[in-house]
Parts: C-alpha cells; sequence; structure tokens
C-alpha cells in the first residue's frame, strides 16, 4: 500500500490557536476593541441612506405609486425586481448555516454567523417591497393575511402572491429563530467576559442563563440539527415560490418550467457573492485572517462557478425553448431582450453573469481576495440585471403591438432602491458592532485542544 | 473564594478541569461510580461527555414531529375552510377544493410550526429561560465555563450525595480545583 499521505485539504483555523485565543479575538470585537473608522464611515452612510429610503416610503404613501415609473403594460416595476433580488441574496446564509451543516462542511464555522445576519437583513430589505408595493400598505392586512374581518372577505389561496406571503415570513421567522439559537453560548460568553454591569445584564438577558450543561448541549445540538434539516428544504421552497409569481401568469418569457431551479441557483449565486462582497474587507478591517482563511473564500468562488454556470444553463435554455416552442410571441421575447430597446441590459447581464465568473477557473483568482471582491460586484449587478431582464422585457412587448410601451424607473423608484442597499449596510455595520460577527463556540471546536483524546471521531 | 456562610442551604460540589479529556474521564467515572444527578459543563458541545453520562433524549425530535404535523394540519384546514366553506368563489366552475394549488402554504406552515417546537422543544426542555442558578455563585465558573475550562458538578440532591466523601470523589477525578456550589 502507498503509505503517503492523502491529500488534506487546509484547516479551517490558522494553527496556534487556543480557546482563549479564539474567544479574546472575536468577542473582543464587540467588547473591547476599537473600532476602524471605516466602520463609522459605513454606519453613517448607511444612516443617511436610510433617511432617504424613509422619505421615499413617506413620498409614496402621500402620493401612491404614480411617483413611480410603473405603468400599463409594465405593471411590475423595480418593486418586484428588487424582493427578488434582495430575497435572492438572503439564500446563500441559509444555505451556509443549514446545507453545509448537514453536508458536515467545517469550514461553515467562520462565514455562518454573518451569512445568517446578511440573510435576515436582505429579507428585511425584500420584505419591505411587497409591503409598500401598492402605495397602501395598510390594505395588505385583509389582502394578504387570513384573519376573519368584517368584510368576511379572505385572500385567494390559489394565487402565488399568497404563497409569497407565507413563504417569505416563515423564512423569516425561521431564518431568525435560527440565528438566535446559535447566538445563545456566545451571548453567555459575552455576558461572563463583559465588564460594565450594564452590558453584562444586557447580554445576560439574551442569553437566557445559558451555563453550557451537558444535557442542554445534546438538546441545543439536536434542535438545531433538526432547524437545519427544516431550512434547507424551506430555502429551496422560497425560491421556488417566488418563481411561481413569474411562471403561473401566461406572459411569454415568464410562462416556463425552468424557473424554479433557476431561480434557486441564482439566489445562491447571488447570495455568495453578497457574502463575498462582505466577507473580503471584513477580515482586513478586523484582522480576521486566521478565521476567514483563503480556504474559505476559494471554496465561496467555487460554489459561486458552480451556480453561475446552473444560471448560465438556465439562460441557454431558455433561448432555445423560445426559439423551439415554435411560439412567435416567445420566439419574439426573445428576440426582443437580445436586439429589442434594452438589448445593452441583457448583453450587460451575459457579461456579468457568465462571462466574468469564468475567471474563477483559475486557482489563482480564486486565492486573491481583491479578485474574489471584483468577481462579486460583477455578479451582484448582474443578477440584479437578471431580474430586471425578467420582469420588464417580458411585460412591455407582450401579445398586442398596440400595448406595447416603455418602463424607465423614477427618482423615487431609485431611492428606495438604493435606500434599501443602505439599510442593509446599516444594520450590518451595527450587527458587527453589536453582536459576535463569528460564532465562538463552533470556532472553539475546530482548535486542536478541542479533540478529546483516545475517542474515536464523530 | 471558597467561602461559605452558614445561612446558604448547598446545591452541590463542583470540580474543574482544563481539557476536554479530563472532563469526559470524570463524567464517566462520576457516573460508573453511581452518581446520577450531576453535570457537565463546557464552553462548547463534547459529544464524548453525552455518551460518558449517558444522555439520551429524543423528545425535541418528536416535539419537532408534532409540530411539523400541526402546521400540516392547520395549513389543509385553513385553506379547505377558507375556499369551500368560508368564502367559495366560483370561477368558471373550477373545483373548489383545488388541492395541488394548497400544497405550497400547506408546506410552509409544516416548516413554521416544526421550527417553533424545535426552538420553544429545546428551551423549554432546558428550563431556559433561567434568571438564576446557584452554579454561577461558584466565581471560576462565571469566570470560565463559558470560555475556556470545564466543569463538573455533584448535585447535593443525588441520594449518593456526601459533602466529603464526594469531595474527595472528585479530588481522586484529577480536578484541578473543588469549590462548594451555594444555593
Amino acid at each position: 500500500m502507498d503509505t503517503h499521505p492523502v491529500y488534506a485539504p487546509p484547516p479551517v483555523i490558522e494553527p496556534g490557536h487556543t480557546f482563549n485565543t479564539v474567544t479574546e479575538q472575536i468577542a473582543g470585537i464587540v467588547l473591547t476593541r476599537r473600532h476602524p473608522y471605516s466602520w463609522f464611515f459605513g454606519v453613517f452612510v448607511g444612516f443617511m441612506g436610510t433617511m432617504m429610503l424613509l422619505m421615499a416610503i413617506t413620498w409614496l404613501l402621500i402620493k401612491g405609486t404614480g411617483i413611480w415609473g410603473v405603468n400599463i403594460p409594465v405593471g411590475w416595476g423595480f418593486a418586484i425586481i428588487n424582493f427578488v433580488w434582495w430575497i435572492g441574496i438572503g439564500h446563500a446564509g441559509t444555505l451556509i448555516s443549514a446545507i453545509l451543516l448537514l453536508l458536515k462542511q467545517d469550514w461553515r464555522t467562520s462565514i455562518n454567523r454573518f451569512a445568517e445576519a446578511m440573510t435576515l437583513f436582505a429579507v428585511v430589505c425584500a420584505g419591505l417591497f411587497p409591503l409598500i408595493h401598492t402605495g397602501r400598505p395598510w390594505l395588505a392586512a385583509y389582502w394578504l393575511l387570513p384573519y376573519p374581518n368584517t368584510m368576511g372577505v379572505w385572500p385567494q389561496f390559489r394565487s402565488p402572491l399568497i404563497w409569497d406571503v407565507f413563504a417569505v415570513s416563515t423564512y423569516l421567522t425561521v431564518s431568525l429563530m435560527f440565528w438566535y439559537v446559535g447566538l445563545i453560548p456566545d451571548l453567555a460568553t459575552l455576558r461572563d467576559r463583559a465588564k460594565s454591569i450594564y452590558v453584562r445584564r444586557l447580554f445576560g438577558m439574551l442569553a437566557l442563563g445559558w451555563r453550557g450543561a451537558a444535557r442542554h448541549w445534546e438538546r441545543y445540538e439536536e434542535a438545531y440539527l433538526l432547524l437545519a434539516g427544516l431550512s434547507t428544504p424551506l430555502v429551496l421552497s422560497v425560491h421556488t415560490v417566488v418563481s411561481f409569481d413569474f411562471t403561473i401568469g401566461i406572459i411569454p418569457g415568464w410562462h416556463s418550467t425552468i424557473f424554479p431551479p433557476y431561480f434557486v441557483a441564482g439566489a445562491i449565486y447571488a447570495g455568495f457573492a453578497m457574502v463575498l462582497t462582505l466577507a473580503v474587507p471584513l477580515r482586513v478591517l478586523y484582522h480576521l485572517e486566521d478565521f476567514l482563511t483563503l480556504r474559505h473564500l476559494e471554496n465561496m468562488g467555487k460554489v459561486m462557478l458552480v451556480t453561475g454556470l446552473i444560471v448560465a444553463y438556465g439562460y441557454v435554455f431558455e433561448a432555445f425553448f423560445g426559439w423551439y416552442s415554435s411560439n412567435q410571441y416567445e420566439q419574439f421575447m426573445i428576440y426582443n431582450r437580445m436586439f429589442g430597446p434594452y438589448w445593452p441590459f441583457y448583453w450587460s447581464l451575459i457579461l456579468c453573469n457568465i462571462v466574468m465568473p469564468q475567471l474563477l477557473w483559475k486557482k489563482r483568482i480564486r486565492t486573491s481576495p481583491a479578485m474574489l471582491f471584483f468577481i462579486s460586484m460583477f455578479v451582484n449587478v448582474g443578477m440584479w440585471l437578471e431580474r430586471f431582464e425578467i420582469v420588464v422585457t417580458s411585460l412591455h412587448r407582450d401579445f398586442l403591438p398596440s400595448s406595447w410601451g416603455m418602463y424607465w424607473p423614477t427618482r423615487w423608484d431609485l431611492m428606495t432602491f438604493f435606500g434599501t442597499i443602505a439599510l442593509f449596510t446599516m444594520l450590518f455595520f451595527l450587527f458587527i458592532r453589536v453582536l459576535p460577527m463569528i460564532s465562538i463556540f463552533e470556532m472553539r471546536t475546530m482548535v486542536p485542544a478541542a479533540k478529546v483524546k483516545g475517542a474515536k471521531a464523530h | 473564594m471558597d467561602q461559605i456562610t452558614s445561612a446558604s442551604a448547598l446545591y452541590g460540589v463542583m470540580a474543574e478541569f482544563e481539557d476536554p479529556t479530563s472532563l469526559v474521564e470524570a463524567a464517566r467515572r462520576t457516573y460508573n461510580e453511581g452518581y446520577r444527578r450531576f453535570e457537565a459543563y463546557s464552553p462548547y458541545p463534547i459529544h464524548e461527555v453525552f455518551d460518558a453520562m449517558h444522555i439520551r433524549d429524543k423528545r425535541v425530535s418528536l416535539f419537532v414531529l408534532l409540530g411539523g404535523l400541526t402546521g400540516m394540519f392547520t395549513g389543509i384546514g385553513l385553506q379547505v375552510w377558507v375556499s369551500a366553506i368560508a368564502y367559495p368563489l366560483n370561477i368558471a366552475g373550477r373545483p373548489y377544493l383545488s388541492w395541488p394549488m394548497f400544497v405550497p402554504v400547506t408546506f410552509e406552515l409544516t416548516i413554521l410550526f416544526g421550527a417553533f417546537a424545535a426552538v420553544f422543544g429545546m428551551l423549554g426542555l432546558n428550563g431556559l429561560p433561567m434568571p438564576y442558578h446557584p452554579v454561577f455563585n461558584v466565581e471560576r465558573f462565571t469566570a470560565h465555563a463559558s470560555q475556556d475550562r470545564f466543569f463538573l458538578a455533584i448535585e447535593a440532591t443525588d441520594a449518593k450525595f456526601d459533602r466529603a466523601a464526594t469531595r474527595t470523589f472528585l479530588q481522586g477525578l484529577g480536578a484541578k480545583d473543588i469549590n462548594d456550589v451555594e444555593e
């Protein structure tokens, strides 16, 4: 037998760490470390943008959706584009925390906490759009929620828009619980390390009196695993339901069976791009190179490449079926996408989502944080363009040429969209200030000293 | 550190260990010695400790199953009742009980109720939130249990518990430090 050591992946934590250094370094960011100036800058920019968002929403509530660019035939504009884009971004967080946990990918440990936070904030931004898209959010109560009201009216359960309500609110609730359950032991660590009595009381209340008893850990791990098992089909169902919003309609370019898998792959693609967009600056700013190693970045690059190829497959087959259907409306839709008035959007989408990520085939690029950041930015933009393409180019020229039209966003559309990016930025910066952005107790299990000697590997 | 005032009752005796291997060994020997009301504390989950203490609680899974089923029946019941009884809409003679269209909401509610059962079941069985617990009266515990040290506490309510004998027993396990835990 060949006795050469088989290939072992590099460790998920740099050598030389102990329980204390891990705890110290991650908890220190919250409790003791001075934050870099870029933190204040980020919060400030995010706060200003959030104010802009609030202004745009206020004006919307006063005037109604007339201030937006939506019209007939393009009745669905920025609101749904941004909703789908944001909810897709959220999917990577759940994928990392749930699916990679079930697959026993231990490298997820360093990134799952902030990826889950990213999920929550992305879903918050996404949820805003369905809420405000009518300009009259208070009516949504009886349109969407099944509760006994004085009018005796109930929601239509055969509509994918109602499925969306259930899918997205379940997703937000389950993601929040998953994230919080994961935080409990770390909150206990922060409670025990806090110097100030107020900080200790605050973390103490949030930690629920966690004391790390073995009987608790056993149930905790079981509950966590079950949550992961529940979140996995959930995350796949959410974007499937989102794609039903389109596929149930008979508009050319929407009524297609390829949508659910292609939406889910696109969501994971967009989400990993956003995780990289956040991880690359974070590891430099907070000196987390030991925990967020090049191996993590490279793996995320690989996931991005694979999901990007699935998305590319979706584009190819969308075009192929458009042609193969022999349906003139479908054929025209594809032609119109590529060479119609929105052609620059289509070809930039191909550049961002298919051409640029091919750079990731090269290991040198996958292990270069700057290049990964650069490519992830392209994917972020590309996925937004994809949603724009799907929504706008399908609607603006459908069956009757006499009812064709064009869609351009107004400044209020743009302010709302960039406002949610700012809201996301602000929430994320506040999160890294007040909660540990890497799971401390899971990092402890990665430390060499955590191994029980003489035990069978689990 | 080790002061005991006469007014306070004794919760148990607590030993401190430096590494997970000693904790697993201590837990195994404590169990084999006949102690049952004792608890191991660690800053991260250690599966070998569960085995050593013979911990096997599958109730959380059962709760999740029951929660999921409740969610499923809630979903089906709600949609059938709304669509066929409370607010039937005849649209071109299509059936009221169009069950394939009820699948997504039923699925989501199954997941939602299952997840609630997992989280609240776990917290409930663990007795959390718990604002006060005697183990936090030990200073070493508060300072290290959630960070880098491993503890094992034998409770005074255990049938085999004897203040002096238990203390000696814990010393024999190679504990770095032994403390009485006040109630």
